[in-house]
């Protein structure tokens, strides 16, 4: 009995302002790369091809803030032409360490990098994308990992929720087995108030966790703060541990500003 | 009067954004104009107040691609404003993970990016049709590149274990087990690369590039060595100010680099290949020349196989500095703050990368300057693609567009690294 084709889904992968890490993460998964591409059309996406088919796009994996005019107007674009909206990484889904200029002067800032800034068209903001347009998931972390992005390709393609743990570090690093590196060691750790997600890499490295994957939900961050302040962090050092990768993430960001001088 | 202009709005299979414009006049190549519209990020600016040790995980955010070459240009320039010497073995651990970085991004780009336009393919996937073998021995040299920075980084984007000093953490020598046994078959998969890559055909292209690189004492330069050129520059990484210069083009958020006295030079794997050539061993020399590479290579068509020269050298430099492996006493030795001015040139994957800080007495930036291999290359790729045109001139408008992304592909550009790239116009009067 001859089989019904179904049409393969069409993918497309946008970049905003970011590093390219987060897309490179769909490069990185070496052994699924080849059975991602047998069940997606990979219908745009300029850093591994030079084919770029026209939307509507079924999935669109949006990586990067916007910091331009001129992107605030291409992502409403990319809204229209995508079924489904998935933002990948700190940047898109919190504005990155680019979002450090939400905090200082942005003229001041490229006067500090670029002998004639007024060549440069740039917002005063570095905002997430949920900010511009309304987006079907947030997948988190500087970068995100490449199983979780997997798992969002995959849920997206079957049509369910994409199963990512909303815990903090914390759960995970006690699965891992470590021992706790601020309790046992005195270092400090955002792990308590960070999002899962990267397999508490740090503290395994025997760090503290920095909260690449932004505050979980409910973080304590004040809580944190003072367990900070009583290991002997001074209150700019504290302030400066929420101001990141994901500095403009809301409790991150009224964390830092309580420490503000 | 005939005038046209040809215009590539987006290159693809490059990292970041960019567009090219090339305006012909009479049949004569008129202007060459590689803009990079990657939206700027301030790195420079933003990393002013913060302590030393935060430094190194910011500066990897410039690029997920060479984040560890980001790393150690950035923890050799701290080290050196603080007076750092680090511990031997700490040393080769750093040389080990650099080889991480440069097997898994040279693979990308030999494998993912570049080969498919030797081949007439739109991206790898499509290749991976035709030729699933190359495509797949391909993904595993990346892996196992991968899976080195993973063992000595915590993962392979965004590494978290460099520390001014050394590192957070060291691995005993059983950790290396998996990650050796990799790499051994990651040798073999490279060489088979570079015999794959030998029988593309190569467009004719010469050109008399300036190579810049780094030169080191006795080995083939990574994290440390003066920077030389073919031209006879010979200066330590303190001196790089004086002698080179960043611009800025009004068409593009990359500034452009150059040398003060004699203009455009290139840096990257042709470069560190003419002037380090010695510095490979014996074996490795004779891969290239089975491969067809001259000592000097001076067509950038062919850079791809002086990538993949380089990846079977990190592969074998690894399983070197792995045998040679013995734990560090310390994983780190201790950073006092103190006010000072520290330089670092390491060579990137795609080049010399040159970092300076300057420390106040409390150890926090007070300013910074970063200067990428990609903002270095652009004249040098806005001159090739001018050669590249002139012989396109007589092929319809998607076989000139195609020999133009190729051209710049030629080098591995990274846009995201230098806006802090490419539409391709071009216009035919």
């Amino acid at each position: 009995m001859a089989a019904v084709t179904a049409r393969k889904p069409k993918l497309a992968v946008w970049k905003f302002a970011s590093c390219d890490g987060c897309q490179l993460s769909l490069l990185d998964c070496e052994d699924e790369l080849l059975a991602v591409a047998g069940k997606l059309d990979i219908a745009y996406f300029p850093e591994a091809s030079r084919r770029m088919m026209p939307g509507p796009y079924d999935l669109s994996l949006v990586e990067g803030s916007i910091t331009t005019p001129a992107d605030a107007t291409r992502i409403l674009r990319v809204r229209r032409l995508s079924r489904r909206l998935v933002t990948i990484g700190a940047c898109a889904t919190a504005g990155g360490i680019q979002a450090l200029r939400n905090f200082a002067d942005v003229r001041e800032f490229a006067a500090a990098v670029y002998p004639h800034p007024e060549y440069l068209k740039t917002l005063a903001t570095s905002t997430a994308i949920s900010a511009h347009v309304p987006v079907d998931f947030e997948l988190r972390g500087c970068p995100i990992d490449k199983g979780q992005l997997l798992e969002v390709i995959k849920a997206f393609l079957i049509g369910r929720k994409p199963m990512i743990a909303e815990h903090s570090v914390c759960i995970d690093c006690k699965r891992r087995g470590n021992v706790c590196v601020m309790v046992a060691h005195g270092t400090p750790c955002l792990g308590p108030v960070t999002h899962a997600g990267c397999g508490a890499i740090c503290p395994s490295y025997d760090r503290g966790c920095y909260g690449c994957f932004g505050p979980v939900g409910g973080a304590n961050t004040a809580a944190i703060a003072r367990e900070f302040a009583s290991l002997g962090m001074a209150r700019r050092d504290i302030a400066r541990v929420f101001q990141t990768f994901n500095a403009a993430a809301e409790a991150f960001r009224k964390e830092a500003e309580s420490h503000g001088d | 009067m005939a005038t046209k202009t040809v215009k590539v709005d987006y290159i693809a299979r490059v990292e970041g954004e960019s567009s090219l414009k090339i305006d012909i006049r009479d049949g004569i190549v008129d202007g060459v104009r590689l803009s990079i519209f990657e939206p700027p990020r301030f790195f420079e600016a933003l990393l002013r107040g913060r302590g030393f040790g935060e430094v190194l995980d910011i500066v990897a955010r410039i690029c997920g691609i060479c984040p560890i070459a980001y790393q150690m240009s950035g923890v050799h320039a701290i080290e050196n404003a603080l007076g750092i010497e680090v511990d031997a073995p700490i040393r080769a651990l750093r040389r080990l993970l650099y080889c991480g970085e440069w097997i898994e991004s040279h693979a990308l780009h030999i494998v993912m990016l570049h080969a498919p336009d030797f081949l007439g393919y739109p991206d790898a996937m499509a290749m991976a049709r035709d030729h699933k073998d190359a495509v797949e021995r391909g993904l595993a040299l990346k892996k196992a590149g991968n899976d080195l920075l993973t063992l000595l980084g915590g993962r392979a984007i965004h590494p978290v274990n460099v520390r001014v000093g050394g590192f957070y953490r060291v691995p005993s020598r059983a950790e290396f087990a998996p990650v050796e046994e990799s790499l051994k078959r990651a040798r073999d998969l490279a060489i088979e690369t570079l015999r794959w890559a030998a029988t593309f055909p190569f467009p004719e292209c010469t050109r008399d590039y300036e190579f810049v690189a780094l030169r080191h004492a006795d080995e083939y330069p990574m994290n440390g060595g003066r920077i030389v050129s073919s031209a006879g520059l010979d200066i330590a990484a303190a001196d790089y100010e004086t002698e080179f210069l960043e611009r800025q083009v009004p068409y593009s958020t990359a500034l452009h680099s150059v040398l003060k006295r004699r203009g455009a030079y290139l840096v990257g794997a042709m470069a560190r290949y003419a002037l380090n050539r010695d510095r490979l061993p014996a074996e490795v020399r004779a891969l290239a020349d089975e491969a067809g590479l001259d000592p000097v290579c001076r067509n950038p068509f062919r850079s791809i196989l002086v990538r993949a020269v380089e990846v079977v050298y990190a592969c074998g430099e690894a399983l070197r500095l792995i045998e040679g492996y013995e734990r560090p006493a310390r994983p780190f030795v201790p950073a006092e703050p103190r006010a000072g001015v520290g330089y670092a040139c390491t060579e990137a994957p795609r080049g010399v990368l040159f970092h300076r800080y300057r420390l106040n007495a409390e150890g926090a930036i007070d300013d910074a300057s970063l200067v990428t291999p990609t903002a270095q290359n652009q004249d040098v790729i806005e001159e090739d693609l001018r050669q590249v045109a002139t012989a396109s001139l007589d092929l319809d408008e998607d076989a000139m567009k195609a020999n133009c992304e190729q051209s710049i592909r030629n080098h591995d550009p990274c846009i995201s690294c230098a806006a802090h790239f490419l539409t391709l116009q071009v216009n035919r009067t």
